[in-house]
């Protein structure tokens, strides 16, 4: 007797036991169910939400693998700075490899290991089936955190992110905040030193703080924030070559993904583009202001304000953010046109958070989830065009 | 007066084992069956018992709220069963026919000279009021109130569904009979819609007004063509039938006699030879079935197109309503790592993986399987891709979920019936039941509001 006969034999096992959902998720992921179709439409499309969460997946690997070369060419670019001439000859090597998958692999692990037992626990409390959002969150969450985040930091947080961002809610496709963000914020907000500042974006930087010798990495937004000047090329931005959260360096691999998700029709292109333009018109009235000479070169605000419009593109996390989180379905709006708004605001205000906020010079985190909260509300007028326009039809055939 | 109207948001689905355009005539069927069900929301009261006789055209049982509203027996024979379900509810009325049919005659009735009241009267005595079905609520049409227009769609774009060119060919004399009668019955207009290419049947008839529609399905559904050609406003009441009802009843009213003949599409992949029968309302499908041959055991049989008919088990009988009849294979088996391997074989409105996008023109030979499990609303902007109607989806989904009444009616609840969401339901990645949240959100209405 195969494999399928035997799992179906189990299926029948557990069936109405405490168990359930849990065999049904394991099983689900290795067999299609045999479900058929009982009222309505007796055929379905092929999709279904694995396959969607799947998809985004498949999206972030390029950014995962980018980001596991990055961390070991960034440790040891900060302790050599010759190696930072040649950036592609010294990228893709053993080394980096090895020391990145040996820091980046223990995130990914923890990250899916402990979410995806929260997501266990509720489904069988709730009784309810194991849900395909966290394959997502799960991939996101150490794509965004800085590398040497502590596991223990890690794993509160994502308790806290699922439990609070998501599952108080029923779970997937009920939550109001994109859960990844959640969790984002909650270690922003509850360990601040351990997610700003020239120590964190540099494997291997806080442990050897102190010593004779240190190494430290600053951001892009890090040095423009405090008003210096960035060593790195604009190349160097686009194409990843600079510290940063794990994934969320490579603009040319986030653009892929993006196209990726484009073209699947799994990301919504509407989100992506409005964003853009929302960041592009911000940072060409901060360009325009300092044109005008409104902001002069001692103000805390001059260095990025003055950073061309098209950088504010390549650098910090605005390009993973717009891709990856705020293209969410369940978060942002739901309406075509309400994603227009959506995606401008949280590109605008990204960069106004960015610009504004001294503490923390990344303002796409919070700019997606104040949006989220936005989100039904936009919706809410949206529809309400719908409702007016058939209200006006009733008035004029009663009048 | 003829319109365009050219639908472009929709999918159509193309399907394995179209019926051929040959008509035979089914063997008569042994029983009939009427099966309440049919009629939503109606509760029937016999009139007939078990044992009692009955020629094409009695009555059989009546509406339990509405007694004008007959139900009649479509062949000539003798009432054999009442079979009851949970709570004595009748499922099912058997009629064991006769050899040879003998029909009530109701009497020849001119549909130019007569009068609304005679025809609306004719309608209801012959049993061929449930044909008209209503908007808003999707439900039989209330004997009380005038429709402000009636549409019929002529076109059918759905998969595998039977070709009114084909089925109405020859019978333009009952049809000028039927929609002269009912252009009597509004004071508004009676709308036609059919295709764009083609000869319709229609297209040479009198007080109607045409309308040729083109676009993908579900440019075919009636719900579509009222949205776009004047939509059903709060307290309107629009009437809806189907062309092959109208010939019965144009038949009626040139004859006297109800004469319930259908052209059925048997259709499917899993038909040996798809193509028309000739049959009538509640026969055994089995009559068509086993003439032209199922190629397997394991299948389902559709009254019905496959996105709004019902299951009915091989040995069952044609629904009341139904024109067609779809046999596709069941999906009741496992797929290894089917979530994530490369799709050829399936549609899909996306490119996850999913390459029905290369081959637009494809036949694909879909089965039951659901693809996936039930899952929250996650993924947005889906359904609108393929639903006309100008109205959001999964808000109006939603607010039937949560039984909000002020939102449906906000959102344009009456102006849809199930079959509107038969395409958003297809397309579903969280495998919602959509006609179904319709359905009980329409029954939610009717009951509080209607």
């Amino acid at each position: 007797m195969g494999l399928k006969q035997n799992l179906h034999k189990l299926k029948e096992k557990y069936k109405g036991t405490k168990m359930e959902p849990a065999f049904n998720a394991l099983h689900t992921f290795l067999y299609t169910p045999n479900d058929t179709t009982h009222s309505g439409a007796h055929v379905r499309s092929a999709d279904d939400l694995k396959r969607t969460m799947n998809t985004v997946i498949m999206a972030l690997v390029p950014c995962l693998i980018f980001g596991i070369f990055n961390t070991g060419y960034q440790h040891y670019a900060a302790i050599d700075n010759t190696l930072r001439l040649d950036p592609l000859g010294n990228f893709f090597t053993w080394d980096n490899f090895i020391l990145g998958a040996w820091t980046v692999l223990p995130l990914v692990i923890v990250s899916y290991v402990v979410g995806l037992g929260v997501e266990f626990i509720f489904a069988i409390i709730k009784k309810h089936e194991v849900e395909e959002g966290y394959l997502v969150t799960g991939m996101l969450v150490p794509l965004i955190v800085p590398i040497d985040i502590p596991l223990w930091m890690l794993t509160v947080a994502v308790i806290f992110g699922v439990v609070i961002g998501k599952e108080v809610f029923g779970g997937t496709g009920m939550n109001i905040l994109n859960p990844a963000l959640t969790i984002r914020a909650f270690l922003f907000f509850a360990y601040p030193t351990w997610m700003s500042g020239d120590k964190v974006w540099v494997q291997g930087a806080q442990a050897m703080a102190g010593q004779p010798d240190a190494i430290s990495g600053e951001t892009i937004l890090g040095t423009l924030a405090a008003n210096g000047h960035p060593v790195y090329s604009v190349w160097d931005m686009f194409w990843g070559f600079i510290p940063g959260s794990v994934g969320e360096t490579s603009t040319f691999l986030i653009l892929i993904g993006g196209l990726f998700l484009i073209f699947t029709k799994i990301g919504s292109w509407r989100i992506m583009l409005s964003s853009v333009i929302g960041a592009i018109v911000m940072g060409l009235i901060f360009n325009g202001i300092v044109d005008q000479g409104w902001i002069q070169e001692g103000s805390k605000f001059y260095g990025l304000m003055s950073e061309v419009w098209w950088h504010q593109l390549i650098i910090g996390g605005l390009a993973f953010g717009i891709v990856y989180m705020a293209t969410d379905p369940v978060t942002a709006s739901q309406t075509n046109k309400g994603k227009w708004i959506y995606g401008f605001f949280i590109g605008f205000m990204a960069i106004m958070i960015r610009v504004f906020n001294p503490a923390y010079p990344e303002g796409v985190m919070l700019a997606i989830l104040l949006m989220n909260v936005f989100a039904p509300t936009i919706d809410h007028y949206v529809v309400r065009g719908n409702i007016r326009k058939r209200m006006k039809r009733l008035k004029v055939k009663t009048a | 007066m003829s319109k365009d109207i050219k639908i472009k948001k929709g999918l159509t689905i193309n399907l394995k084992g179209e019926a051929e355009k040959t008509l035979s005539s089914a063997p008569r069927s042994r029983t009939f069956a009427i099966r309440p069900s049919n009629f939503h929301l109606i509760i029937p009261k016999m009139v007939v018992r078990e044992g009692g006789k009955v020629q094409a055209g009695d009555t059989i049982f009546y509406s339990k709220s509405n007694e004008l509203i007959k139900f009649v027996s479509p062949v000539s024979g003798t009432l054999t069963k009442i079979e009851r379900g949970a709570k004595r509810v009748i499922k099912e009325i058997i009629i064991e026919a006769d050899p040879q049919d003998t029909f009530k005659d109701f009497g020849v009735l001119s549909p130019d000279s007569s009068s609304a009241e005679a025809i609306k009267a004719r309608l209801l005595e012959s049993g061929c009021w449930p044909f008209i079905i209503q908007r808003p609520y999707a439900v039989i049409a209330d004997t009380e109130q005038e429709p402000r227009d009636i549409f019929i769609s002529a076109l059918s774009t759905a998969p595998l569904a039977n070709d009114y060119d084909f089925s109405l060919h020859g019978k333009e004399k009952e049809l000028q009979a039927a929609v002269t009668a009912l252009s009597k019955l509004t004071k508004g207009q009676v709308h036609i819609g059919v295709g764009k290419s083609g000869s319709s049947p229609f297209k040479d008839l009198r007080d109607i007004t045409l309308h040729t529609i083109s676009g993908p399905h579900p440019a075919g559904n009636v719900g579509t063509q009222i949205n776009k050609i004047a939509p059903v406003n709060k307290n309107e009441i629009i009437w809806t039938i189907t062309p092959q009802d109208l010939v019965i009843i144009g038949e009626l009213l040139l004859t006297g006699k109800f004469n319930p003949e259908r052209i059925i599409a048997l259709s499917g992949s899993e038909v040996k030879t798809p193509k028309y029968y000739r049959t009538r309302i509640g026969s055994e499908a089995a009559t068509f079935l086993y003439d032209s041959g199922l190629k397997d055991e394991n299948v389902r049989v559709i009254s019905g197109d496959v996105l709004t008919g019902a299951k009915i088990s091989p040995k069952g009988h044609l629904g009341y309503y139904s024109n067609t009849v779809t046999v596709i294979p069941e999906g009741d088996d496992y797929e290894l790592f089917g979530w994530t391997r490369p799709v050829f074989n399936k549609i899909s409105t996306s490119r996850a993986l999913t390459f029905s996008w290369l081959t637009p023109n494809k036949i694909y030979d879909l089965d039951t399987n659901t693809n996936g499990e039930h899952r929250a609303f996650v993924v947005t902007g889906n359904y609108e891709e393929v639903f006309p109607l100008d109205m959001f989806p999964m808000q109006m989904l939603k607010a039937c979920m949560v039984k909000d009444l002020d939102a449906m009616e906000a959102l344009g609840m009456y102006e849809v019936a199930p079959e509107d969401f038969s395409l958003t339901e297809f397309v579903c990645v969280s495998k919602q039941p959509h006609q179904q949240i319709i359905r009980n959100g329409l029954d939610l209405m009717y009951k509080e509001i209607g």
